[in-house]
């Protein structure tokens, strides 16, 4: 008998039948999306562009925490950075606003290089709280700063949201579309970067450290392309943010419970750990905040009981529950091995 | 007496199981040497016996009464100790804190820090030394005096050999005679047969999980045990 | 003389910054937990203090009596009921349970007490001072939380190398599996390590809420303080958190003389010095 005859045939495949019907899903949803504004009026953009923020940046955090290990609690510091640094690259170097949220995703890359050289310094728990610290920093010294309007903010002046677009529908249209374009950057860039070798190489950093670093994962460098990658993200997210808000101060844009706390919830209650975690997250968080818009401090109680009861019962959140009853993966980022 | 019996002991690591029905009795004031290839088993026969694996309830007995869900702090409490495999100091304590540890689970009895320095008087001369500053030999007898002063009726001892240069061994295994005069007694748990067989009443043999051979030393013959250890 | 006096404050007030950090390295020490909720912790307990302080119409300092035996029992409550659930090999359960902890805590006190600041009041005694020269002083208030942060702190070293208990927390933190060898219940030693961490930091609590106003949101910079004395300070070591502490108040006190918007700036940037060229903190202990 021979040793191949032993070994049942298999194939290797990444797609599976629902993640083919979920790729023509996607495409429907990204083409209704993209004609939205021909066909339902402008009422409900705002709220897309927020969706998509918000699920922008639980993706990033989901990179970083889910797949890297770095469970950052200072992602606002990207925010902040983001929304300041295109009130500068407009107000101050006269940049037309949309290069100048690219522009802001660089520099929120380029700070965060000193930051994780300082915050790769501590481990696990100790890493959070760094990152935290770190965003108060950059709260407090764009506080200090005369020409971006000190501790009380300043607005965008009128003439730069007159060169987004004219009018007030053309702007949030314009709006939309970036807001549209950095959500389904953001999910596509996630999606190819677990594919790649390097994301292959952050499920085993996932998986385990020690044994990772074994077979051969340079585990910092990884990490650290990662904390980039978020971070650049994550600024133009900030930037994008600020276009549409447009109005910025040091609270408002480094504030831990907006732009951290609600992402960490989204991405907990959806299933962290996978790319379609945070679609359902984001489901729930804005399905939830429709319904207790009135009560104000009580739905921050129950978003975060909810995440404490998941992390503790559930820990891959719903998406995981989901996953495991009906064996799906919407987002083939897995190989499996399958017996003829 | 019958002091411990496991009745079909199973335990898994996860979906890994590592024992297949494992009877073994014990009587009171025995020394019984469990020997065995690495992966026989041995070490998780005494772990499961300690409460540090889970077992079914009912499959563990001790003096007649079920202990197998019990945690490992009920079961010290109840009397047995447990030298575990690679003696296990505690690194930050000093080598009387060590000691000291045995104390935690309350039980009276003859072993004192004076009578476990007695039986290894270099102990006495390090205790305020950090436990990891002691040579392996030190250690290994700081862990069996550390598990003494629990006050055991049964001590069961893990790989106590291993590690160690041959004169080590011969000093550490000279203090069971004196251990078992106190009335405690004894499970071995040893890689090293003859070592095994010159202390033990009673032999059991495991191998893969299951007893493949049980008796007094004097009746078993080299090929049986070369049999049951090796399987081949 | 402004200079010395404020450095001499921030030295003293460091003491404070001592107590919140001794009660983070407690739980991070026996269990490797951190707990995100530590600085809503230390919050909730001057609620309780107000709360003691209003309907009983006692003082701040006589509170105490209630507000340390109520937060060790709700501390021991809280590890046994939510957070042992979260130990294991993995940092992320305890992280974002400790997180959503933090947020529920922030938003049940909003919900209480509304987002107004609150402030104890202990009468003359908050800012009389002893003069040392005619130009130098040092406030009995200042002086007072200084000498508390060094009992407690000592009580605290006796409790960890001179005791049973003291010694199953050391026990457990080096080798859980062993420990239960041992007797040692580590589910009971847990709870027992978070009640006193909370019982500690609910003395700070107090005094801290007798120095400066407080509100529902005060916790996360609670946290960053305790969080920046135990890393300036470095792991393991309870006089090094001390020393942390000072360093920290100095910090804050060095920043708030030169520009008032610079207080907790300066800390933070103390902080991340003492990262860069001493990782370890200035008087490490534990080989993590």
């Amino acid at each position: 008998m021979t040793a191949a005859a032993q070994i049942p045939a298999y194939r290797i495949e990444r797609s599976t039948r629902a993640s083919r019907l979920a790729l023509v899903g996607f495409v429907v949803a990204v083409v209704a999306l993209l004609s939205l504004p021909l066909w339902d009026g402008e009422d409900d953009l705002g709220s897309i562009v927020e969706i998509c923020y918000m699920l922008a940046l639980a993706q990033c955090w989901n990179l970083l925490a889910g797949y890297a290990g770095l469970v950052s609690v200072g992602q606002q510091a990207f925010v902040g950075i983001g929304g300041y640094a295109l009130f500068a690259f407009t107000i101050l170097l006269g940049v037309p606003p949309i290069p100048a949220v690219v522009l802001a995703g660089i520099a929120a890359a380029v700070l965060a290089f000193p930051t994780a050289l300082i915050v790769f310094r501590l481990r696990g728990a100790y890493f959070a709280i760094g990152t935290w610290v770190v965003a108060e920093v950059f709260r407090g010294v764009m506080g200090q700063i005369r020409a971006l309007g000190t501790g009380t903010g300043m607005s965008l002046p009128v003439a730069i949201s007159r060169a987004v677009a004219e009018s007030r529908a053309g702007r949030e249209i314009v709006l939309y579309y970036t807001g549209l374009a950095i959500g389904i950057g953001t999910v596509l860039m996630v999606f190819f970067w677990l594919r790649s070798r390097q994301g292959l190489a952050l499920t085993a950093i996932r998986d385990s450290e020690t044994a990772a670093g074994s077979v051969g994962v340079n585990n910092e460098r990884t990490k650290l392309a990662v904390y980039l990658i978020a971070a650049l993200a994550t600024g133009m997210i900030g930037a994008l943010i600020y276009l549409e808000k447009l109005r910025i101060s040091p609270d408002a844009a480094f504030d831990v419970i907006d732009w951290t706390a609600d992402v960490i919830f989204i991405v907990v209650i959806g299933g962290i750990g996978s790319i379609e975690g945070p679609f359902l997250g984001a489901l729930v968080f804005f399905g939830l905040r429709y319904l207790l818009a009135d009560y104000g401090a009580w739905y921050m109680i129950l978003l975060g009981a909810t995440a404490v009861v998941i992390m503790l019962r559930a820990p891959r959140g719903l998406w995981g529950l989901l996953a495991d009853r009906f064996d799906i993966q919407l987002f083939p980022v897995h190989r499996r091995v399958r017996l003829r | 007496m019958t002091l411990l019996a496991t009745l079909g002991l199973t335990a898994f690591y996860g979906d890994f199981q590592a024992l297949f029905g494992v009877d073994l009795t014990v009587a009171e004031g025995e020394a019984v040497a469990i020997i065995g290839a690495n992966g026989a088993g041995k070490s998780t026969l005494l772990r499961t016996i300690s409460g540090l694996l889970p077992a079914p309830r009912e499959r563990i007995l001790y003096r007649g009464q079920a202990i197998g869900a019990l945690p490992p702090a009920d079961i010290v409490a109840r009397g047995v100790a447990l030298v575990p495999e690679g003696r296990r100091l505690f690194p930050s304590l000093s080598v009387e804190e060590n000691l000291l540890m045995g104390q935690q689970c309350g039980r009276k009895g003859p072993w004192t820090l004076d009578r476990v320095y007695r039986l290894f008087p270099m102990l006495r001369e390090r205790r305020r030394q950090p436990a990891t500053s002691l040579s392996g030999g030190q250690q290994q007898m700081a862990a069996i005096g550390r598990a003494l002063m629990t006050n055991p009726e049964l001590l069961l001892c893990d790989e106590i050999s291993l590690g160690l240069a041959p004169v080590i061994i011969r000093d550490v295994y000279a203090a069971l005679p004196g251990i078992r005069g106190e009335g405690t007694t004894l499970i071995v748990v040893e890689q090293d047969v003859n070592r095994a067989l010159g202390i033990a009443d009673r032999v059991y043999c495991l191998q893969e999980g299951r007893v493949t051979l049980e008796g007094r030393p004097s009746d078993l013959t080299r090929e049986q045990i070369k049999l049951a250890y090796f399987g081949v | 003389m402004d200079w010395i006096n404020a450095i001499i404050q921030g030295a003293l007030i460091g003491g404070l910054y001592a107590l919140f950090a001794a009660g983070l390295s407690l739980m991070f020490g026996v269990m490797r937990l951190v707990n995100i909720a530590h600085g809503d912790l230390i919050v909730l307990a001057s609620y309780l203090a107000l709360v003691v302080v209003e309907t009983l119409g006692l003082s701040p300092f006589v509170s105490l009596a209630i507000v340390v035996p109520a937060m060790f029992v709700l501390g021991y409550a809280l590890q046994r009921g939510l957070l042992n659930f979260t130990l294991g090999g993995d940092i992320l359960p305890p992280l974002l349970v400790t997180f959503g902890l933090s947020i529920i805590i922030q938003n049940a006190l909003l919900e209480g007490f509304s987002a107004d600041d609150q402030k104890l009041q202990v009468g003359g005694f908050e800012t009389a001072s002893i003069q040392i020269t005619d130009q130098l002083a040092i406030g009995w208030f200042p002086a007072a939380i200084f000498l508390t942060a060094v009992v407690v702190i000592a009580l605290l070293e006796l409790l960890l190398y001179r005791t049973a208990l003291g010694r199953a927390f050391r026990a457990t933190s080096d080798d859980p599996d062993t420990a239960k060898l041992y007797g040692v219940r580590n589910q009971h030693v847990f709870a027992l390590a978070t009640g006193i961490s909370l019982a500690v930091i609910s003395i700070a609590a107090v005094f801290l809420a007798v120095r400066t106003t407080f509100d529902p949101a005060s916790g996360p910079a609670r946290l960053i303080f305790a969080f920046e004395a135990v890393i300036i300070g470095g792991l393991g070591s309870l006089w090094g958190t001390l020393a942390g502490g000072v360093v920290l108040g100095v910090a804050q006190a060095i920043g708030a003389q030169l520009n008032p918007g610079w207080e907790t700036l300066a800390g933070h940037v103390a902080f991340l010095v003492v990262l860069v060229i001493r990782p370890r903190g200035l008087f490490p202990k534990l080989a993590d």
